[in-house]
């Protein structure tokens, strides 16, 4: 995850974010426009044509256009304020080309037949100049043309025809919930995505799809001025690929316990409520014992966990080095995956890729390279039994066609591999989150997500969390604060002795992951039951300076 | 023709601001040229060229804002864009903390722009990528690296007679070296204004020395160590210090904030040998001479000798606080001192030398309590000498902490943060009492 990103969203160091710097998502546009449908599917065929024949005729061997309209909608607030209310759109193609077995790439705003072709000669350029530095040439795994395709995020409400007036309403009833129940500043935001997005290719593919995303939330702080301390809780949302819908709260989608979270409908003003009162509590919490712990965690925590130390050691452009110079390389490497018997965890540990689960961050109908997304193993019964891989290295792990992973933030980005929500499967036999704590002797259970930090190889990584509760003896004791857990990724998945059974099954996710030079962002889910995990090592983070 | 010349946004903005009706009305230009090479495993791996030039309005009525966008600049298109602003500002919720837009400002000219940078080429750029693998080809190592150059102007002009403009250059390179056997790592970094500076061949060299002293490294206890860190890895470290925001001191949620209500101001949070300011004309480190909020930037010393010397105030909190508004930093130069990193390792009895460091993130924002690991080199020092190289550590420190255990520091060098792809100019330092809380298998 992006931390710029992370901190600009969660709305934390309000002062220096009063007006966030848009320019990354794009330009800035009126209401109406987010509405509008953009230029027609048969001018975007034209468009296209034009690309793959100027790149072919100026000797591409392959060529494939992105032609993009991505459209942002921001909405800021803090207390009883609308800081900020922000549409942006950005509107764009970019021309990918193999020449002399190389990859070259443009990209520009010009969309007019004369702009592609200028930036399908650009593109060609590019891959002749590298042509000349060498290397082994580009070897994409065949794929058949699907013709014209089209592909629509199953939403009930789009967020965009929303009235910004409703958002606004939303945001500072929920603001005004946290102010009375004590709190001493309240951020909050919503954030709306919709990716309207065209790619043909010299396969003879044309496809349309049009995504939509929508991350809500919320950081609440409460100040004991006295100590010269101050506590936080964010909300217990998740971003999901969903329309407005995710707004509307239902029973039947919440998950009740030592505090309410939620499934595939959000609750914030429930949420705000217990936010406020738990930032309060957190202040007075008992800090912790360090050593070690049963650690009971729930997905709303676990799913960055997952993201940290399993989604990124699978791919497989940084198995392989590609990511070297940045994100860095894996531990997953390609002896151990050919083995066919590598722990990487105990045998509870299930784990599936998949860019078609209704409701995530990662569904697509077909990723940035025209491949249909599909759904497949990562870990089965522990055992490392697959990578994530793309057309340009589907060949390196014996695969005859690609899995259909490759994403580009935008049309001016080139497409990528990227992660696929990655999930640990439920518990198959009947277990709920009461039965598995009764049998905890020292342990804490950790809601949400907090600090989060692993190395370019994926082995030692630290997890924080929003609420952190002590287990003794089978009974939850009471809050803990200062909590953090360092640990090995094989160790801990090794150590995972229990998963709850598919009713506790949700998703959370990253709206902003970041990969890549430049970086891109990019948004995945992860989905989880509440999981055991034995004796990890629990650290205090408490500091004074000063 | 993303770039647009002083004179030819002064005229597009002018033409603009003729169709406005509203109370207020500002209009924005920007548009850059960039390119970038990116390789790995010893060849290109992808490459891109993007240009893009892009004209925002915003009209105002009250307190009620709203903006506009669009990328074509004929007559009928320019009225169009103001007058849909107008629109959107007349339905926007009014904004309590909104600030009158400035009127006329003096600005220096800043030092920026630099031809020989603008004038990058896809060939250029694929030849110094050429030199940075004919060092690692020769080494028998595995190189990985990006090449990125940019160009790009950008200004505003508003109805209260406000013009700023400023274009400017970059180029920034870094690449990692890596054995066969995939155990032992090095890396470089490094950022210009004028790519005429930048030597891919003595980088990539520097890297691959890294990379051939990080074989074998061994496991050593994690603890508290004197380190010696490099200007990457002190900028990593650092840039997560480097918001001095009056605002969120005084609400009483920043590191800043001081027991009782207040900030801590004037008070000495540091170490003496510790001096931290901004300024626009740097020659190895210049930024634009104005902000985003139209005021002028100019040299701000934010800490001086240890003491918290300037916090920021926004235009708004400037006003309801009364004091004179002080824009963020624009750019973060640390003032060094005159020890060698040779020098710091020969008077070190027991230490560790730090070469980057990677992953950070908040723990704790009261204490700016830090976690994050070492990497691409790290090698132990006994009785003031290299003794061998060890395995990565995790650690767990405040930089507030460390600026109070500076024990010497060195000349400050143009850093580049890969977590931020911001440039800082900071010095090597020596550091007592830097805790190390596990150890890590990553190479």
């Amino acid at each position: 995850m992006r931390r710029r990103d992370f901190i600009y969203l969660s709305g934390l160091g309000a002062g220096a974010m009063l007006l966030p710097d848009l320019k990354a998502f794009g330009k800035t546009i009126d209401h109406q426009q987010l509405l509008d449908g953009g230029i027609d599917v048969k001018a975007k065929k034209e468009l296209a044509d034009v690309a793959l024949n100027t790149a072919k005729s100026k000797g591409a061997s392959y060529a494939d256009i992105r032609i993009g309209r991505y459209l942002n909608q921001f909405i800021i607030t803090r207390e009883n304020k609308v800081l900020n209310v922000a549409n942006t759109e950005s509107f764009g193609v970019g021309i990918r080309v193999i020449v002399n077995g190389c990859w070259g790439f443009a990209a520009g705003n010009v969309v007019t037949k004369d702009g592609v072709a200028k930036t399908a000669e650009r593109a060609v350029a590019v891959a002749k100049a590298n042509a000349k530095v060498g290397g082994a040439p580009v070897q994409l795994a065949p794929q058949k043309g699907y013709g014209e395709v089209t592909w629509k995020t199953p939403i009930e409400k789009n967020a965009f025809e929303v009235p910004i007036k409703d958002k606004v309403d939303l945001l500072l009833n929920a603001n005004s919930v946290a102010m009375q129940g004590g709190a001493n500043f309240v951020n909050s935001n919503l954030f709306m995505v919709n990716e309207q997005k065209y790619f043909a290719s010299t396969d003879g593919s044309y496809i349309d799809q049009d995504v939509h995303r929508i991350s809500p939330g919320f950081n609440v702080t409460k100040i004991d001025s006295s100590q010269g301390s101050f506590e936080t809780r964010r909300s217990l949302s998740s971003p999901v690929g969903m329309g407005y819908e995710y707004l509307s709260p239902l029973d039947s989608e919440k998950v009740t316990g030592v505090t309410t979270r939620y499934k595939q409908r959000y609750d914030m003003l429930e949420d705000m409520k217990a936010a406020a009162q738990q930032a309060g509590e957190k202040i007075k919490a008992k800090s912790v014992e360090p050593g070690k712990y049963d650690m009971v965690l729930d997905p709303s925590h676990l799913w960055l966990t997952i993201h940290e130390s399993v989604g990124h050691p699978t791919e497989l452009d940084r198995v392989l080095g590609y990511e070297a110079n940045f994100a860095g390389t894996s531990f997953l490497t390609l002896d151990k995956w050919k083995s066919g018997n590598f722990n990487f965890g105990s045998k509870q540990v299930n784990i599936v890729a998949d860019k078609t689960q209704v409701g995530s961050l990662g569904a697509v109908g077909y990723d940035d390279e025209g491949v249909k997304c599909k759904k497949w193993d990562l870990i089965k019964d522990g055992i490392l039994v697959n990578y994530q891989a793309i057309r340009d290295q589907a060949h390196i792990i014996g695969l005859k066609e690609s899995q259909g992973c490759c994403y580009s933030q935008s049309w001016q980005d080139v497409q990528f591999q990227r992660m696929p929500n990655v999930s640990l499967q439920p518990g198959k036999t009947p277990l709920s989150v009461d039965d598995m704590i009764k049998n905890v002797e020292k342990g804490i259970y950790i809601i949400g997500d907090g600090s989060f930090s692993i190395d370019q190889q994926r082995y030692n990584f630290q997890f924080g969390g929003q609420l952190f509760y002590e287990i003794k003896d089978g009974k939850i004791a009471g809050m803990l604060n200062d909590v953090a857990y360092q640990a090995n990724t094989r160790e801990f998945w090794n150590s995972c002795a229990q998963v709850c059974d598919e009713k506790d099954y949700r998703l959370g996710g990253a709206f902003n992951d970041g990969k890549g030079q430049p970086s891109q962002s990019s948004a995945v889910s992860h989905g989880s039951s509440t999981a055991l995990f034995k004796g990890v090592n629990v650290i205090n983070t408490k500091r004074k300076i000063g | 023709m993303p770039i647009l010349s002083k004179e030819e946004a002064h005229a597009i903005s002018k033409k603009v601001l003729s169709y406005s009706k509203a109370d207020e009305c500002e209009v924005s230009l920007n548009g850059s040229e960039r390119g970038n090479v990116r390789y790995a495993l010893n060849a290109v791996s992808t490459a891109g060229d993007i240009s893009v030039m892009g004209l925002a309005v915003t009209s105002v009525y009250g307190k009620k804002a709203g903006t506009a966008t669009i990328d074509e600049f004929d007559d009928a298109s320019l009225e169009r864009v103001v007058r849909r602003s107008e629109e959107l500002a007349q339905l926007a919720p009014p904004n309590p903390e909104y600030m009158p837009m400035l009127g006329p400002q003096t600005f220096a000219e800043s030092i920026t722009y630099n031809a020989n940078t603008a004038a990058i080429t896809p060939e250029s750029r694929a030849e110094m990528v050429a030199k940075s693998l004919s060092v690692t080809k020769e080494a028998k190592l595995t190189a990985a690296g990006f090449l990125e150059n940019s160009t790009g102007f950008s200004s505003i002009m508003n109805s209260k007679g406000l013009f700023a403009y400023n274009k400017g250059s970059d180029v920034t390179f870094s690449v990692t070296t890596r054995n066969e056997e995939g155990t032992a790592s090095g890396y470089a970094a490094r950022g210009f204004t004028d790519v005429s500076k930048l030597d891919t061949f003595s980088a990539t060299k520097v890297a691959a020395s890294k990379a051939l002293g990080s074989v074998g490294a061994k496991a050593i206890e994690p603890g508290k160590y004197t380190v010696i860190l490099e200007p990457v890895a002190a900028t990593y470290m650092l840039e997560n210090m480097f918001r001095f925001d009056a605002r969120s001191a005084e609400e009483g949620r920043s590191f800043l904030s001081k027991k009782g209500g207040g900030t801590r101001l004037g008070e000495q949070l540091m170490d003496e040998k510790v001096t931290i300011y901004s300024d626009p004309f740097n020659p190895e480190l210049p930024s634009a001479t104005w902000g985003g909020d139209g005021l002028p930037r100019e040299k701000t010393v934010w800490i001086d000798k240890g003491v918290v010397k300037n916090l920021s105030y926004s235009r708004y909190w400037a006003d309801k606080k009364g004091v004179k508004p002080l824009p963020g930093p624009s750019n973060i130069i640390m003032e060094g001192g005159d020890t060698s990193i040779e020098e710091m390792i020969k008077s070190t009895e027991k230490g560790i030398l730090v070469s980057r460091l990677w992953y950070i993130r908040m723990v704790d924002p009261q204490s700016l309590l830090l976690t994050g690991l070492t990497r691409d080199g790290l090698f132990y020092i006994e009785n003031g000498k290299i003794k061998f190289p060890i395995k990565n550590f995790r650690f767990n420190e405040s930089p507030v902490i460390m600026l109070n255990n500076v024990e010497a520091l060195g000349k400050p060098e143009r850093s580049i943060s890969v977590e931020s792809y911001r440039s800082y100019l900071i010095p090597p330092m020596k550091v007592k009492e830097f805790t190390f809380t596990s150890l890590s298998d990553a190479v």
